[in-house]
């Protein structure tokens, strides 16, 4: 077969180039351009070398961070997983009813994230907040904008009810795609509940649940809106993510260096827990 | 082991609002015996895997009593009745291995694992599966898989019955004869009670000592190939089975006789009296044959199909298939055809008119 050549072609392509590389790429390098360099302003840089990196790896206050990241993702991941398939799976298969529970499930992925942040601000705040006062009266002794504690439970409990609908919605249409013949042969052999979870409703719902970690781990990792919104990373630093952290190294104390090496690092990290993850889940499915 | 009974069985299923609900089973009484091969026989959507849910309770009948061994068990849920039932497209448990699967029905009964291992290796001995047993059942081809559901319904040993729901339609048709013979020789050494539903008149008759044919929701006729093929009780039956099947032609009554165009037809089988409705006669195209006096046809078509032609004639607007053999000549000239009085019979709507056979 002879290929023809036809430089003409290239012109279909430069378009996709162009965007990928104006909402990816160039920003992308100037981020890198920030991270080995020292710049005083007026465009004048001097060259660092790997200086900002070992900073950032050696600071104790990144450390805590991604430790505050890593246990926040972890927290919402061990809450909305188990909760959203038991939702999935009690939700009705046909009927009326499918209809509104789909919606009702849908309506909190709708609400943009700063309004999340502020209901649930005003929604816990303990003299007035409906959920506050409420504490308050039933003798618990909570404040967000003061304790710890209180503060990572307001936020872990806000990231529940804004995102579990998420996993729910995924897991449904897993169960959704199994034919009733699974659940008859089930019968058939006599299968609990149990058995059926195990062996027919968690194999079909295996990609979806991928697709759902994966999305909600790095929503996650990433999140910044919400608690900042919420509490603001406090009190202290208490809620203080990796992306907190980052706004506040870059636009509050304006260390640009730090914080553009920071961001790969933290770049880094996503893209390596996600490809991990991901490989791991699909060996299982070549074998 | 049971004798399954249905008393009156109807199913409706749930009717779209403000609609009246549609019969998929519209009255049932049928005794299946202990042992037996049954076939169940019919087009699509005439009822008859509604009917095997029932059996295997999957599905609650709307009306009626279902027994077994006269213990009613309408309302028992499937768990309860020890029926195996496989199905027409594969089940497998896709995360275990082939080994799992076939032990997955009688771990969840709560046998030894000795004698799992021992029921396991058996069946899968029968379906050439014994080298695939260490194998994920994901990585088979949908002939592994279904052979695997077959196992699955096999592999137990206390049940009452064995239902098939179609189950060799995604098998290439080699290895379907060969799995349909080993069913048979399995219903010869176990004698459980099998019902085999099936489209397939080859299937059907091939299979099963007695074929239950489906029509519409309704029992039409329950009996041997041979009864089937030589005493219809129904159209239907005569028009489902055999090759070409029936010839059913419009035709009248003279004092019980029938008269078709005008010209007498001979029979064996007259009615006692006039009726009114739709009137037919039934005649095989294998009892057909050409005759110096008799109906004058024109011949449509002759197909030779080996062993035996298919003759297409017509009278009017009316056409009749007729078999002949191989050697025989087709007269070119005022070609005339007679049909064998024996089984030549009278339809009234549909329904088979004096001496219906059980």
């Amino acid at each position: 077969m002879n290929k023809t050549s036809n430089p003409k072609a290239w012109w279909f392509v430069v378009p996709v180039l162009a965007l990928v590389a104006f909402n990816a790429f160039i920003p992308l390098m100037t981020v890198v351009n920030y991270a080995f360099q020292e710049t005083f302003g007026d465009n004048v840089f001097f060259w660092e070398g790997t200086t900002w990196f070992e900073q950032v790896l050696r600071s104790d206050r990144f450390h805590a961070a991604l430790g505050r990241q890593l246990l926040f993702t972890g927290m919402i991941l061990a809450i909305e997983l188990p909760l959203g398939i038991a939702v999935a799976l009690s939700m009705p298969r046909k009927g009326p009813w499918v209809s509104v529970c789909l919606v009702l499930m849908a309506l909190p992925l709708l609400i943009p994230w700063n309004v999340v942040g502020a209901m649930w601000n005003i929604f816990a705040l303990p003299d007035i907040g409906l959920l506050g006062h409420m504490l308050n009266s039933m003798g618990f002794d909570y404040n967000f904008t003061r304790q710890p504690v209180s503060a990572w439970m307001t936020t872990v409990v806000m990231d529940v009810w804004h995102w579990t609908s998420l996993i729910v919605l995924l897991c449904y249409a897993g169960l959704s795609s199994i034919p009733d013949a699974y659940y008859q042969a089930a019968h058939i052999d006599g299968a609990s509940r149990w058995a059926v979870f195990r062996y027919i409703q968690l194999p079909k719902m295996k990609r979806v649940l991928t697709i759902a970690i994966l999305l909600r781990f790095m929503d996650s990792f990433m999140i910044y809106t919400e608690p900042f919104v919420l509490t603001g990373g406090g009190p202290g630093n208490t809620t203080t993510f990796l992306s907190i952290d980052l706004v506040k190294i870059a636009l509050g104390q304006f260390d640009l260096g730090p914080a553009a090496a920071m961001s790969l690092i933290y770049f880094l990290v996503v893209l390596l827990i996600c490809w991990a993850f991901y490989t791991l889940m699909m060996r299982g499915e070549e074998q | 082991m049971a004798r399954i009974e249905f008393k009156q069985v109807r199913h409706a299923y749930p009717p779209p609002p403000g609609q009246p609900p549609v019969y998929a089973l519209k009255e049932v009484d049928q005794v299946w015996e202990d042992g037996g091969a049954y076939a169940l026989l019919g087009p699509s959507g005439c009822g008859k895997t509604t009917l095997l849910n029932t059996i295997s309770g999957l599905l609650t009948p709307s009306e009626g009593t279902i027994l077994f061994d006269d213990v009613e068990v309408t309302r028992l849920p499937t768990v309860q009745r020890q029926i195996a039932q496989v199905f027409q497209f594969p089940v497998v448990y896709d995360t275990m291995t082939v080994y799992d699967n076939l032990a997955f029905p009688l771990r969840n009964r709560g046998i030894a694992e000795d004698r799992v291992r021992a029921r396991v290796e058996e069946i899968a001995a029968m379906l050439d599966l014994t080298d695939r047993l260490r194998q994920r059942a994901a990585g088979l081809t949908a002939d592994g898989k279904q052979k695997i559901s077959l196992g699955r319904g096999l592999v137990r040993e206390d049940v009452n019955a064995i239902l098939f729901d179609e189950p060799l339609t995604v098998i290439d048709p080699h290895l379907k004869w060969q799995l349909r013979s080993k069913l048979k020789e399995l219903h010869q050494q176990i004698g459980v009670t099998m019902i085999y539903v099936t489209h397939d008149q080859v299937e059907a008759l091939t299979f099963a000592d007695r074929v239950v044919v489906m029509y519409d929701g309704a029992v039409v006729q329950v009996g041997t190939p041979v009864e089937l093929f030589s005493q219809p009780n129904h159209t239907f039956v005569g028009y489902f089975i055999g090759s070409p099947g029936m010839n059913v032609l419009p035709c009248e009554l003279d004092h019980g006789r029938p008269v078709f165009h005008g010209l007498p037809v001979d029979t064996r089988h007259p009615a006692s009296g006039d009726l009114g409705g739709k009137l037919e006669i039934g005649v095989r195209p294998e009892f057909v044959h050409f005759a110096d006096r008799g109906i004058p046809v024109q011949i449509e078509k002759v197909e030779d199909l080996g062993r035996y032609q298919v003759v297409t004639a017509l009278h009017g607007s009316d056409t009749i298939k007729m078999v002949v053999g191989e050697d025989e000549r087709v007269p070119s000239e005022n070609p005339q055809i007679a049909f064998d009085p024996e089984y030549t019979r009278i339809y009234h709507d549909d329904w088979v008119v004096g001496g219906q056979a059980s």
